[in-house]
């Protein structure tokens, strides 16, 4: 079999990526798009945009991840399916080698992985705080009224940073205003605000863990100049921005299918371009077949079920393995 | 009287047989299922921990199947569960919902109490019947646990997924029906010679997980979106620090069967990290690592539910225990969210750590992720 091209898609809560890399693990395509709450709308909007430069025969693997990695990949078709904890380490230490410390903070959640020689030590997730988050820092911007991309060249500008309670989502809001109610300039809420999200990011994902030297800083929020610098400031380090430092899932989801294939060559399960303008419908119902009352999503194309997720119990989604089990 | 008392994994069955054996009528809660988390959190105080609210909505529920009196165990400890059974009543009155309460204190602090309240619920049952329901109810309580940690070899290694579960299920059934000892022993060769009759693959590299942590959450399913199953699922084989038959040697019958539990050793292991008792399971966690570790264990998870106080205090030693000792360490905190992606994506990626640090060195410094 001829190694082609990987595709890795990253379907996260915010945005959807796509990434497509050559056998030589170079990158020929990356696209970052916003999911607005429509994930399906979006992976195909993904695919529009790459399938005139990508012929669908090239394609030797797809990979998904991201929280709805699992719904992407029955639409797809996907033959790996994985993590974005593991994909963000596998793209980190593809672009940046001997790193040891990953920030990532993207729409929903943050995390902190460490690595030594390669390999992931240690990672923490945020689990019950939206505070250290892009969404947090968009609705902050837009109460401001700045626009999300100007907000880090302006936490820059700042003489004097404000301190701002960074413990809670809630408790920063309010100490913004009361701040910004006593008559503080916007610079200087915006840059105490990144370094309270910083402090924030490092109280509850840190804890305790030692931070070693090549510390990597990557997922949408890296993009924030003003975020960046908080970190360097509060570390005491430099912080690398890798290139792609937005779409670095699904770069290591196409990796991941990549290395697999040198593994062990593999058939795609991927099913094509045509998935691009293909009716895609979801469904849920209540199951009542037990007092859990899951709610079941059931998957369309073209009205014909393609699978389905979120049972507890596997009544129906185990019917989507011996469907890709049939296709493969 | 018809007694209910609040489910927390295998332990209704074998309470039920002790109840029962003591000629007392036994009103089970339904299986905890989203609707006795959503009566318990409507009802219970918003920073209580999850214990409490599946407690509160077990005893509603089953208030609605005619229960009228609540068993449950009390606590001394730092542990805030020691009141629970109190609040949770003075919560259900408030509902409208009267029910009687006798709370077993632990006999360690007070033995005659102990006797006290447990005379309220033998009667005039002769010493002699009372230590053969005793009996039986602990010997149920030891098969579960027995064919459980048997299980979960069978499970990270079986060929067709489920089949395991199948035979487990059963094993219970068949557990929940046994009358005589003979019967429980019956139903343990049965599922012995059930599980010894299912394929597996035993070449399979498979990764053992010690779980340590609270105990509720650590052996109640529901709470911890069936943990065990799961891993299993990934190929993993997963043991627990603590079983509820060592427990209640332990603690009931203060360690009247000699080195049938792990206790001791695994409290040993906790000085320098964590010298001494702080309540519920805290002191078992951080031990439980070192313990873990030298029993050849590829990683721990530790489980506590959200604002528990002895487990928080344990999570903020195990970072330190856990370089020390050299074995990952990933905690996870539960609550009422039923949604498993974030609970899913952290477990997978632990095993993704674990069985490339176990490879280690075997791969080239790019190589180690994928291939």
């Amino acid at each position: 079999m001829e190694k082609g091209v990987f595709l890795g898609v990253d379907v996260g809560s915010v945005s959807t990526n796509l990434v497509v890399i050559n056998g030589e693990k170079e990158i020929l395509k990356a696209i970052y798009l916003r999911t607005n709450g429509r994930p399906l709308v979006a992976l195909k909007e993904g695919l529009r945009q790459i399938y005139d430069q990508i012929k669908e025969e090239e394609i030797s693997g797809v990979g998904t991840t991201g929280s709805g990695r699992h719904l992407a990949a029955l639409v797809l078709g996907a033959d790996t399916v994985k993590n974005e904890i593991t994909a963000h380490a596998v793209a980190a230490s593809y672009l940046v080698p001997g790193v040891r410390t990953i920030l990532e903070i993207g729409g929903q959640d943050s995390k902190l992985i460490l690595l030594k020689d390669g390999v992931v030590t240690d990672f923490a997730m945020n689990t019950v705080c939206a505070a250290g988050t892009g969404s947090f820092l968009d609705q902050q911007a837009q109460r401001l009224n700045i626009p999300v991309e100007k907000f880090g060249e302006m936490a820059l500008k700042a003489q004097n940073p404000v301190r701002i309670a960074g413990r809670c989502a809630v408790f920063a809001e309010s100490d913004m205003i009361h701040k910004q109610q006593l008559g503080c300039n916007i610079e200087d809420i915006l840059a105490g605000l990144c370094e309270a999200l910083v402090r924030n990011f490092l109280n509850n994902l840190a804890k305790g863990k030692k931070l070693y030297d090549k510390i990597v800083f990557q997922g949408g929020v890296a993009a924030n100049s003003g975020m960046r610098e908080a970190f360097a400031r509060i570390l005491g380090t430099e912080i690398i921005v890798p290139p792609y430092f937005n779409v670095m899932g699904a770069l290591g989801i196409a990796l991941i299918a990549a290395f697999e294939w040198e593994k062990q060559p593999y058939k795609t399960m991927f099913k094509g371009f045509n998935v691009k303008d293909a009716e895609l419908k979801t469904e849920n119902f209540e199951c009542q077949n037990c007092p859990n009352f899951c709610e079941v999503v059931k998957i369309y194309e073209n009205y014909e079920v393609v699978g389905y997720l979120n049972d507890r119990c596997g009544r129906y989604s185990q019917m989507n393995n011996k469907k890709l089990a049939g296709i493969g | 009287m018809k007694v209910t008392y609040p489910h927390m994994g295998n332990m209704a069955i074998g309470v039920k047989a002790m109840l029962e054996e003591l000629g007392l009528e036994v009103v089970l809660p339904p299986p905890i299922t989203k609707k006795t988390l959503t009566l318990g959190t409507k009802y219970g105080p918003e920073f209580a921990c999850l214990p409490l609210k599946l407690n509160l909505g077990n005893f509603i529920e089953a208030y609605e199947l005619g229960a009228d009196t609540i068993l449950m165990a009390g606590g001394t400890g730092p542990c805030r569960f020691g009141y629970y059974a109190y609040v949770e009543q003075e919560i259900l009155r408030d509902l409208g919902i009267n029910y009687d309460l006798l709370v077993l204190e632990p006999p360690e602090r007070n033995i005659m109490e102990f006797i006290a309240k447990l005379k309220k619920i033998t009667g005039n049952k002769s010493i002699f019947q009372v230590i053969k329901a005793i009996k039986k109810g602990f010997l149920k309580i030891k098969a579960a646990d027995e064919i459980e940690k048997k299980v979960v070899f069978f499970r990270a290694r079986e060929i067709t997924k489920g089949a395991t579960d199948r035979v487990w299920q059963e094993f219970l059934q068949n557990l929940n029906r046994a009358r005589e000892e003979k019967e429980i022993e019956e139903a343990v060769n049965q599922a012995v010679v059930g599980l010894a009759r299912i394929p597996v693959d035993l070449t399979r590299e498979v990764l053992k997980i010690g779980v340590v942590g609270e105990i509720f959450t650590l052996l109640e399913p529901f709470t911890n979106f069936n943990i065990e199953r799961y891993l299993g699922s990934l190929g993993v084989e997963v043991h627990r620090t603590i079983y509820l038959s060592e427990w209640v040697n332990d603690h009931l019958f203060l360690g009247f069967f000699k080195n049938y539990s792990r206790h001791k050793e695994i409290v040993k292991e906790a000085p320098p990290f964590l010298c001494h008792f702080i309540g519920g399971h805290g002191r078992e966690t951080v031990g439980g690592v070192r313990y873990l570790k030298k029993q050849g264990f590829d990683g721990v998870i530790q489980l506590l539910p959200f604002t528990c106080m002895p487990e928080i205090v344990a999570q903020a030693v195990l970072p330190a225990v856990s370089e020390v000792a050299g074995i990952p360490v990933l905690s996870l905190v539960v609550d009422e969210h039923t949604g498993e992606a974030g609970f899913i994506t952290r477990l997978e990626a632990f095993c993704d750590l674990l069985s490339f640090r176990k490879k280690g060195g075997n791969y080239g410094k790019r190589r180690i992720f994928g291939g």
